[in-house]
């Protein structure tokens, strides 16, 4: 009963999440002064109020405020996320399009982040005043003080300039022809350093907090136990204590999904990939309010799921958490 | 397609090859890959009803316009094998090429024409360039005739580039809007050189050689991959490794001053006269100091434009003295060109009864509404305090809220950035027009009204000599030089980036706005 109670429970709250996103974020995009037919006419560089008056009529934003929203809300509870006034598409369509590049780029980041972060940490944690542990620190430090805009030029200038290993950006190269594994290794020679640079935030967060953890584990008595019952060394710090450090570094991995795209959008910029980020950023600028209201709504839910899914990790490597109720 | 090319068009047609460079060259190589890079989304391929550089780039090249124009701002045979103007300057009449399809193979007939007018007409947001054309007769499948309520000259270049896309009645003809048609983004069919293979928002667009088009032997190239990078660090990197062939609109002074130094590379500032880009300082005429023409002219003393063009824009952007951009044919560099001169300002400042009271005389407020301006817009607050005008730096949280602000003239100063759009009619009138005051961002937003510069510019839209006519826009720019609605202070730097393997790149008027069927990659 327990996973299903929480998931009900989490549906609720979910429900509740999103009306108030939705509500919240629409209000603050109205009281901006300006709007998407500004923008609109920007881009036709220049226009009269006729033609002005003629968008903002045809898009309903003549309408009142409570309208508006009210027109907005009744779309969503039909799953129709409205029409994006700016790109002239269905947002939902927007969205979807671009929704995978992204799921690819944060997955990969976060996955190979996780995995070296731990590992990286456990070393760190091992030797508190090795040389491996300084390595390891200047490398977090590094990663996550320095802004992704930059990491990513720098890696770019390194990796496509000076030597070419790697494309600049996109996703793919679209004069290639092949089959499933030419396009394989395309992409991912294209997702390569955007990964990097996206995973050198989190690896910073992950190695910290694993070295930060495994050094308490480390110390308290059933590793001291472990150690006297004769256990080897690796057994100790892989089987017993590992386990019992990583509940904290499943717990941030869960809560950077919410991180997913305020970090992504930069690197997406500076790589151009073809992803929500780069969509959010540019219907902000434009005000596109279906857009932005639909792509806070899709990043509620990937953070909702997220966070569903670290209850459940967590209740695998801690069979505290949960318990038998 | 011989016959096209025949009688009095023989001439000309060699001319523009000559001026385009090609036969300096080998032969254009056929077939190849071009690859490109737009700098912005591409949110509409359909020029009839979406203006702007983003659109016009794909949009040209999906859509034949009647005419052409060559290096000399000279109009040439295109979609139009010929026209003619009649005495009265009342009636245009157009006679097609008459083996032309579009993309699906319906042919493209006097009928597409008439449709393609009303539709720029009722959508597109330049509305002076075919507000004469009262209507359009069609007497035979090849021959459109343009009615006009008073002569137009404006209309030859209206005629070109992106602006008067021939678009199929047939398609868009149906019923639904044509500014929110499905059919701008997907399955579009066009008239021109290439055809849409792929569109995807916010990576690619892809297109292909168009093998019925009816120029016989062109487009040399086999496809154009128009990838979109935003960042411009980024394209940098591509066009510095090759990835990407050729770009244009970069106008970053740093990013174009590195390319300039890459081996392989050309950068050039050619091809941006068609759409006339120009920074200016704008000033509010009807409000506070600013409504005293000493006033503007005091500020136009005490900025150096040395400044700016060295330090600012790192020499890549040219000076430029009135509204009509240094390329066009009209321009008149002739007028006061303000050269810095703190004393004159000052005096001008005391004249017009604002003494130095404390540590300044008045205070103002200046406007930018993106960041890319920044430095000139700080630049002016630190110029101005040297003649005692107190300056405060107003941001604005986007461009929606600027040009809300714009808009409704709740402003002081404000750097902006204006295009001309070919002929002076379309984009430069809308500046100074009394009639156009406060209505929208990008209208007359200084609030600026001459009764002599109305008059100008109601002769020279009907003027059809052409000698006539500059001298009237000769004027027109010596007085607003003098009245300072705005300071002119320079051209957008837009260059065009290209490697050694791109021939002949487009770099007439109307730049990447302009089919590039006659571009071809040498290897």
């Amino acid at each position: 009963m327990g996973i299903l109670r929480i998931i009900f429970i989490r549906v609720v709250y979910a429900i509740a999440l999103l009306l108030a996103v939705i509500v919240l974020n629409f209000s603050l995009m109205h009281m901006a002064p300006g709007d998407v037919a500004d923008t609109i006419s920007q881009s036709m560089g220049g226009a009269d109020q006729e033609i002005l008056d003629e968008i903002r009529v045809s898009y309903g934003l003549d309408q009142p405020f409570i309208v508006q929203l009210g027109r907005y809300i009744s779309n969503v509870v039909q799953f129709n996320l409205g029409y994006s006034f700016f790109y002239n598409q269905p947002v939902t369509k927007l969205i979807l399009e671009r929704l995978p590049a992204t799921l690819l780029l944060v997955i990969t980041a976060q996955i190979a982040a996780l995995l070296i972060g731990v590992v990286l940490g456990v070393i760190s944690a091992r030797k508190p005043n090795g040389l491996s542990n300084y390595v390891v620190t200047f490398l977090a430090l590094f990663g996550y003080s320095a802004p992704v805009f930059w990491t990513g030029i720098l890696l770019l200038i390194t990796f496509s300039l000076n030597v070419h290993w790697f494309p600049v950006a996109g996703m793919r190269d679209v004069t290639i022809e092949g089959g499933f594994w030419v396009h394989f290794i395309d992409v991912s020679r294209h997702l390569f350093l955007p990964a990097v640079t996206l995973g050198s935030i989190f690896l910073a967060l992950y190695s910290r907090l694993s070295r930060a953890s495994m050094m308490e584990v480390l110390g308290s008595d059933y590793v001291r136990t472990a150690k006297a019952k004769g256990l080897s060394e690796n057994q100790v710090v892989y089987k017993h204590a590992l386990k019992n450090a990583l509940s904290p570094v499943i717990t941030l991995a869960g809560l950077q999904f919410s991180a997913v795209l305020s970090g992504a959008v930069l690197v997406e910029a500076v790589f151009s990939w073809p992803g929500l980020g780069t969509l959010a950023f540019q219907s902000i600028i434009a005000r596109d309010t279906p857009t932005i209201l639909g792509i806070l709504f899709f990043s509620a839910l990937v953070v909702i799921i997220g966070n569903l899914l670290t209850d459940l990790a967590l209740r695998l490597v801690d069979p505290r958490v949960g318990g038998n109720k | 397609m011989k016959h096209i090319l025949k009688g009095m068009f023989t001439a000309t047609a060699a001319a523009a090859v000559l001026a385009t460079g090609a036969i300096a060259e080998d032969a254009p190589r056929k077939g190849g890959t071009l690859i490109t890079v737009i700098a912005t989304n591409v949110r509409n391929l359909n020029p009839a009803v979406q203006s702007g550089i983003v659109t016009g780039y794909p949009g040209a090249q999906l859509f034949a316009a009647p005419l052409r124009y060559d290096e000399d701002w000279t109009p040439q045979p295109y979609l139009a094998k010929s026209w003619d103007v009649s005495e009265d300057g009342l009636t245009v009449t157009l006679n097609l090429v008459d083996n032309a399809v579009f993309h699906d193979g319906v042919p493209i007939t006097s009928e597409d024409v008439a449709f393609s007018v009303d539709t720029i007409k009722a959508h597109h947001p330049f509305k002076s360039m075919f507000a004469p054309v009262t209507s359009v007769d069609t007497p035979d499948a090849h021959t459109a005739v343009l009615n006009l309520s008073k002569p137009h000259p404006a209309l030859m270049l209206a005629m070109s580039g992106q602006l008067m896309a021939i678009i199929p009645k047939h398609i868009y003809g149906d019923g639904q809007n044509p500014k929110t048609h499905p059919r701008n983004t997907e399955n579009v069919v066009g008239s021109g050189p290439f055809k849409l293979v792929e569109y995807k928002s916010g990576e690619h667009v892809i297109l292909e050689r168009f093998d019925d088009f009816f120029i016989e032997g062109r487009p040399y190239l086999d496809k154009i991959v128009m990838r979109i990078i935003t960042d411009p660090a980024a394209r940098a990197i591509a066009y510095e490794n090759g990835e990407i062939h050729m770009g244009a609109f970069e106008s970053l002074p740093r990013i174009i001053n590195r390319l300039k130094k890459v081996e392989n590379l050309t950068v050039t500032n050619e091809g941006y006269g068609g759409i006339g880009p120009l920074d200016w300082l704008a000033m509010n005429t009807t409000k506070g100091p600013l409504k005293n023409v000493k006033v503007r002219k005091a500020i136009a003393y005490a900025v150096d434009k040395n400044f700016i063009h060295k330090a600012l824009m790192e020499g890549t952007a040219s000076n430029s003295l009135t509204g009509i951009h240094p390329d066009s044919p009209f321009y008149n560099a002739n007028v006061e060109g303000y050269d810095l001169d703190l004393d004159k300002s000052r005096a001008l400042l005391d004249e017009a009864g604002f003494p130095m009271n404390g540590d300044s005389r008045f205070s103002l407020t200046i406007d930018f509404g993106w960041p890319g301006v920044k430095p000139q817009v700080e630049y002016v607050k630190a110029a101005l305090k040297k003649v005692g005008i107190a300056v405060k730096v107003r941001a604005s949280a986007d461009f929606p809220t600027w040009a809300a602000r714009m808009g409704k003239m709740d402003y002081d100063m404000s750097w902006d950035t204006v295009f001309n759009w070919g002929d002076p009619v379309i984009g430069v009138h809308r500046t100074y027009s009394s009639d156009n005051i406060a209505k929208g961002v990008w209208s007359n937003t200084q609030g600026y009204a001459n009764a002599r510069v109305d008059e100008l510019m109601e002769m020279a839209s009907v003027e059809t000599n052409p000698a006539k006519r500059k001298a009237l826009y000769a004027e027109f720019q010596e007085i607003i030089a003098d009245e300072v609605p705005v300071y002119h202070s320079n051209t957008l730097p837009y260059h065009t980036v290209y490697n050694d393997n791109v021939g002949n790149p487009p770099l007439g008027i109307w730049g990447t706005s302009t089919p590039i069927d006659m571009t071809y990659l040498k290897n």
